[in-house]
């Protein structure tokens, strides 16, 4: 009885809200028909806005941009099928589970002339998941590593202390005295596992489940100590303050350093010191790609754009505004030099050497490890 | 029964199949299928009717033996319907004094409040949470307020404290516009005889108003907890990664592990947890009356 009375008194109320909304609705503006149009799909804060404009106004394709922050979404939209774009932004470690699946078009080389501006030790690497090269060309590229405020370091390791080490996050009797300033850390399995194993000297790109398992436990034993875990928000956390150490991609924490720099000119305050380092263990390579989907509606347009951003001075644009290493080499002297021999965005020869790459996880594996990721991130015991 | 009745009876079927039935019967098609590298991410079992057999015989419920072997699930679905049921019990008693003070109010006054009360659903429910995130983190609004009167911060962002002002925000006009049309269409002679006859305040409330109220009280916890207990973005943004809900469980499914069918079939059990038992106690109900 009550709930046919409960019923009724919903749809009293639901009348209330539409009657509220009953509005008279402005039809979108028309006269853009016609237009050719470019749908990208990007990681958010990962693009000079000028070069788009500069893109728009010389092809008079428009740009629609959109971004994501997460691969793993990308991903999924890709497999529903569909996704509407032209041209996304895919990290290289997922394109050998996905050109199998048939979802992206060979690039036409004949329309993409700025390929020669590339750099070959990049394009060479991203080959390791792109044989051939066939299908992804380099955007940019980094390192994952860990970010600090300056401050908070000198207070709590000491003046002379320097961030070299992975012990830093890996040891809970270091990382226990920046709880109470704040620590966040990627949620990404296939960057902290490979950091975990790598830091207890086992291959990073193991796929055994008993490294595996080893890699989940040290990263539970230092669960506790953060504060969240999350792929983009440590960027104004560090900026702000509001956080002290972070694990995170090379371009975000250099991004949060120039953001806090920038939030501090004209207040008179002192501006907050972000630092980034590559631990001497080593550390992750990461590379972001242009692929074109397989049911892009404009290929033309796609090409188009892409060769656009593969010219040096566009490339350069880029890694000005973002920070992050571009895998275009002739786009390095139109880099100011400060950034150029940045060893944080432009690891020395030395530093490469060190830093490591991944190849996917079979499904069973990765069910497993992000079932463990699960546990680590709840602070639940690994089962 | 005249054609233009029949078609008043069919439409609301014709709702329920559209948008309830056949939305259901895909998910448990997907719910049924195994996980696989394709598009879409799935080998479905059951290829329609004439195949029944086939799909009977090949049925397997992996998928669901997953689901009850982790206590991760188990764990995921008691801490939503917990933090939705905490969070419906806030909304009511805010939610009962304000929409009693609507119904009250002057004739002219209600529409504007009525219109303030749905307000907020003009701006974006991600722009509303995002903006709880500037009030409750360490050096947000909250604790600024806090510091001008001497008081100690509080450290609310990530927690589940957080989740349940999100959850309360978000679904309180839920509550609030069902006991309001309740309250709205109770006789006010009844509270006056009460007074009257000399019943003082607090027992006329308890006595008289919340049993009138009470369809609006059932109608607005409903609506407020069945969406509760699903709710993904207010525990993303303001929980922390401790607050395990079944939202966020189901986007791991779905996005990390690229298991369409397992993320298919919790939604399935959520949905049939929050169902069954509302049905049974519609039923014993209406043996009593």
């Amino acid at each position: 009885m009550w709930l046919r009375k409960a019923a009724f008194s919903l749809v009293t109320s639901l009348a209330l809200v539409v009657g509220a909304f009953a509005q008279p609705v402005t039809p979108a503006p028309a006269g853009s028909a016609g237009q050719p149009t470019v749908r990208v799909w990007n990681f958010s804060d990962y693009v000079s806005p000028e070069v788009l404009d500069a893109f728009e106004r010389e092809t008079g394709i428009k740009v629609i941009y959109d971004t994501f922050d997460s691969m793993e979404v990308v991903e999924t939209r890709m497999l529903a099928g569909r996704t509407g774009y032209d041209v996304v932004v895919v990290t290289a470690s997922f394109l050998p589970r996905q050109i199998p699946l048939n979802i992206y078009q060979p690039l036409d080389r004949a329309k993409l002339p700025n390929l020669t501006h590339q750099w070959p030790t990049i394009t060479e690497r991203v080959g390791r998941y792109d044989p051939g090269n066939r299908f992804a060309v380099n955007y940019m590229w980094g390192t994952t590593g860990i970010g600090y405020n300056v401050a908070a370091m000198r207070q709590r390791m000491g003046a002379d202390y320097k961030v070299d080490t992975w012990r830093l996050i890996f040891d809970p009797a270091n990382l226990r005295r920046f709880q109470d300033c704040g620590i966040h850390v990627l949620d990404a399995v296939e960057e902290l596992f490979p950091a975990a194993l790598n830091f207890l000297g086992l291959d990073p790109n193991s796929k055994r489940d008993a490294d595996l398992r080893r890699a989940a436990e040290l990263l539970r034993s230092i669960s506790p100590f953060i504060r969240k875990f999350h792929s983009s928000e440590y960027i104004s956390a560090l900026a702000s303050g509001e956080i002290c150490l972070a694990v995170g991609y090379s371009g975000d924490i250099l991004q949060a350093r120039k953001r806090a720099k920038e939030a501090a000119e004209g207040t008179g305050r002192p501006a907050i010191e972000i630092n980034y380092a590559i631990p001497n263990e080593g550390a992750l390579m990461w590379f972001d790609n242009f692929v074109i989907p397989r049911d892009a509606q404009n290929p033309d347009a796609a090409h188009r754009f892409i060769d656009f951003m593969l010219r040096p001075e566009m490339a350069a644009r880029n890694v000005v505004q973002t920070e992050f290493a571009s895998g275009n080499l002739a786009a390095q002297r139109l880099i100011p030099p400060t950034l150029l021999q940045d060893p944080q965005v432009y690891p020395s020869t030395a530093t490469m050497g060190r830093l490591y790459t991944i190849t996917p996880y079979d499904d069973r594996t990765q069910r497993l490890i992000n079932r463990w990721w699960t546990a680590v991130k709840a602070r639940r015991p690994i089962t | 029964m005249s054609p233009a009745r029949r078609l008043i009876v069919a439409a609301p079927a014709i709702w329920l199949f559209l948008f309830f039935a056949l939305p259901f019967a895909i998910i448990f098609r997907i719910a049924l299928s195994e996980p696989a590298r394709a598009i879409p991410p799935y080998t479905p079992h059951f290829m329609g009717l004439d195949r029944l057999g086939e799909f009977i015989a090949g049925l397997d419920l992996d998928t669901l033996w997953t689901l009850l072997s982790d206590g991760l699930y188990a764990e995921a679905y008691l801490n939503s319907v917990r933090l939705a049921g905490l969070s419906t019990v806030i909304a009511l008693l805010i939610g009962f004094p304000l929409a009693r003070a609507i119904a009250r109010s002057s004739p002219t006054l209600r529409p504007i409040l009525i219109m303030l009360v749905i307000l907020p659903f003009w701006t974006s429910l991600l722009i509303r949470i995002y903006a709880w995130i500037g009030i409750l983190r360490q050096d947000g609004y909250l604790n600024a307020a806090l510091g001008m009167l001497g008081l100690p911060p509080l450290d609310l962002l990530n927690t589940e404290t957080a989740v349940v002002i999100g959850l309360v925000y978000a679904y309180l006009p839920f509550v609030v516009l069902p006991i309001y049309a309740a309250l709205e269409r109770a006789d006010p002679t009844l509270e006056e005889a009460a007074a009257d006859l000399g019943c003082p305040p607090f027992r006329r409330t308890v006595e008289i108003t919340i049993p009138l109220a009470m369809p609006g009280i059932i109608a607005g916890a409903l609506l407020m907890f069945i969406p509760a207990v699903g709710e993904f973005i207010v525990p993303d943004l303001l929980g922390g990664s401790e607050t395990i809900m079944i939202g966020k469980t189901v986007w791991t499914e779905f996005f990390s592990n690229r298991d369409w069918p397992l993320a298919a079939m919790i939604a399935m059990v959520l949905t049939l947890l929050l169902a069954v038992p509302i049905m049974l106690w519609q039923r014993t109900d209406r043996e009593q009356t």
